[in-house]
């Protein structure tokens, strides 16, 4: 939609971005940004890049300069557990604050919402999808689960060609982030250059390193109202730095899955101790054995890792 | 003779930008949105074609443009409205159906005296577009 007729600047005025970053509230989410997630640097970079790449075209607009629409499609490639989604919800509210998207909601889909059972179901449950996500972000997650190369009767195919259409046609109204794991995304991409042509912005989440892991156990205990006490702190980095060197290390998703382990034994270690009184600083502190009693530390080299794949308890 | 027929029927056909902001407003209102389309004109007929189905969890108005514009590619010459239904209990009943296509041209309406017994009249609105059969009327002849 077409902004309400504003006056042209003239030719010599000079405008001031420092005061228009400001009025656009797109500092308070890149600050945002920048807070909640921990490491992550060249995503930062690039998503400060967009940023101020939109918000250089509107002053453009201003001074009646033309402006071809960017193209903002994204794929953001990077092992489980990097901040693909949560980066992709914090994108959608970027672009709303920058006028790029209308709504700046985000529609979180696999391959099973795209795809249909049978022929002719494809099409109307892909377009179902693609007019929800209007006004906002379509996040596809592991997306090259679209192509089946095995199959060329698969139906993939025929939701990967909507999508295209729609991706071209419509891309005031709608942008199309996919995500999954590198290796498998470049394979989709050379098997479907149509879609790698159409996507401008290939964003890689590199793992995070030992001390960024802490921070953001550090982060998320904060957010629960939980804090570690000194010795529960190394024990931590200790359970980290085994838990990574394990099989199906999930980076951010793993230190998840270990604080709300380590907050049943210490919730188990309180209701154990009946007959004391329990102050506040007792329900927030975690201690060292809520950590050590994890199956992590039970063998050094972590020979015994669950096959199944789970997160060891 | 112009059709005027739900809401907004006597202004002048509303542009896409209006009809984007009409669909925002019952997207606000939480009221899902459908597209029908026909091609006889009579006042009494409710049973529109449906094209696809109603659009259920939209966001932005976009996506009801998206399709409407579909519509519009595969019927030109037809009549096609927006409906808006409010499903809240103790209403649950159309809120909102406009109007946004018509045929470039609409031939009108006759009227027929039907003489009945006891030189009673009765009255009937015929469509000169209904003379010629479903899915041929309002496209140029030849």
């Amino acid at each position: 939609m077409s902004e309400p007729d504003q006056q042209l600047l003239p030719d010599d005025a000079v405008v001031d971005l420092g005061a228009e970053r400001a009025e656009s509230g797109i500092e308070e989410v890149l600050a945002a940004l920048d807070r909640d997630l921990v490491g992550l640097r060249p995503v930062k970079t690039r998503i400060a890049e967009i940023a101020a790449l939109l918000l250089v075209d509107r002053v453009r607009t201003r001074f009646g300069l033309s402006t071809s629409r960017p193209n903002l499609h994204m794929c953001f490639t990077g092992s489980p557990g990097t901040g693909k989604t949560t980066v992709a919800l914090r994108m959608a509210e970027l672009l709303k604050r920058l006028d790029y998207l209308k709504r700046g909601h985000l529609v979180a889909v696999t391959r099973d919402d795209l795809v249909g059972q049978y022929v002719g179901h494809t099409a109307p449950k892909t377009k179902e999808v693609l007019k929800r996500a209007m006004g906002g972000v379509l996040f596809i997650d592991e997306a090259y689960y679209l192509y089946r190369a095995e199959n060329e009767r698969d139906y993939g195919q025929e939701a990967i060609e909507i999508l295209l259409q729609v991706m071209e046609n419509q891309r005031e109204d709608l942008v199309v982030i996919l995500a999954g794991y590198k290796d498998r995304m470049d394979s989709f991409f050379s098997s479907n250059p149509g879609m790698a042509s159409r996507i401008a912005h290939h964003i890689d989440f590199p793992d995070y390193s030992l001390s960024e892991l802490e921070a953001i156990g550090e982060l998320m205990l904060a957010q629960e109202g939980y804090r570690f006490t000194p010795q529960a702190q190394q024990t931590f980095r200790d359970y980290l730095k085994r838990r990574r060197d394990q099989p199906r290390f999930a980076n951010a998703r793993s230190v998840r899955n270990a604080l709300e382990r380590a907050r049943l034994r210490h919730a188990n270690r309180l209701v154990s101790m009946s007959g004391v009184g329990l102050g506040k600083d007792d329900l927030m502190r975690l201690e060292p054995e809520d950590f050590l009693a994890s199956r992590v530390f039970a063998d050094p080299t972590g020979a015994d890792a669950d096959p199944t794949g789970a997160d060891p308890s | 003779m112009r059709i005027t027929q739900g809401t907004f029927s006597h202004l002048p056909d509303l542009s896409d930008e209006e009809i984007a902001q009409q669909v925002q407003y019952a997207l606000g209102n939480g009221w899902p949105l459908s597209i029908e389309f026909t091609d006889d004109p009579h006042p009494r007929n409710n049973y529109w074609d449906m094209w696809g189905l109603p659009m259920f969890d939209l966001a932005d108005a976009a996506g009801v443009l998206y399709e409407l514009n579909q519509c519009r590619a595969a019927y030109p010459d037809r009549y096609i409205r927006i409906n808006a239904y409010d499903a809240s209990l103790g209403r649950q009943t159309t809120a909102l159906s406009f109007i946004v296509n018509r045929p470039a041209e609409e031939p009108g309406f006759r009227l027929d005296r039907l003489p009945g017994p006891d030189r009673r009249v009765q009255y009937v609105a015929h469509g000169y577009a209904s003379d010629r059969p479903a899915g041929q009327r309002y496209t140029s002849p030849g």
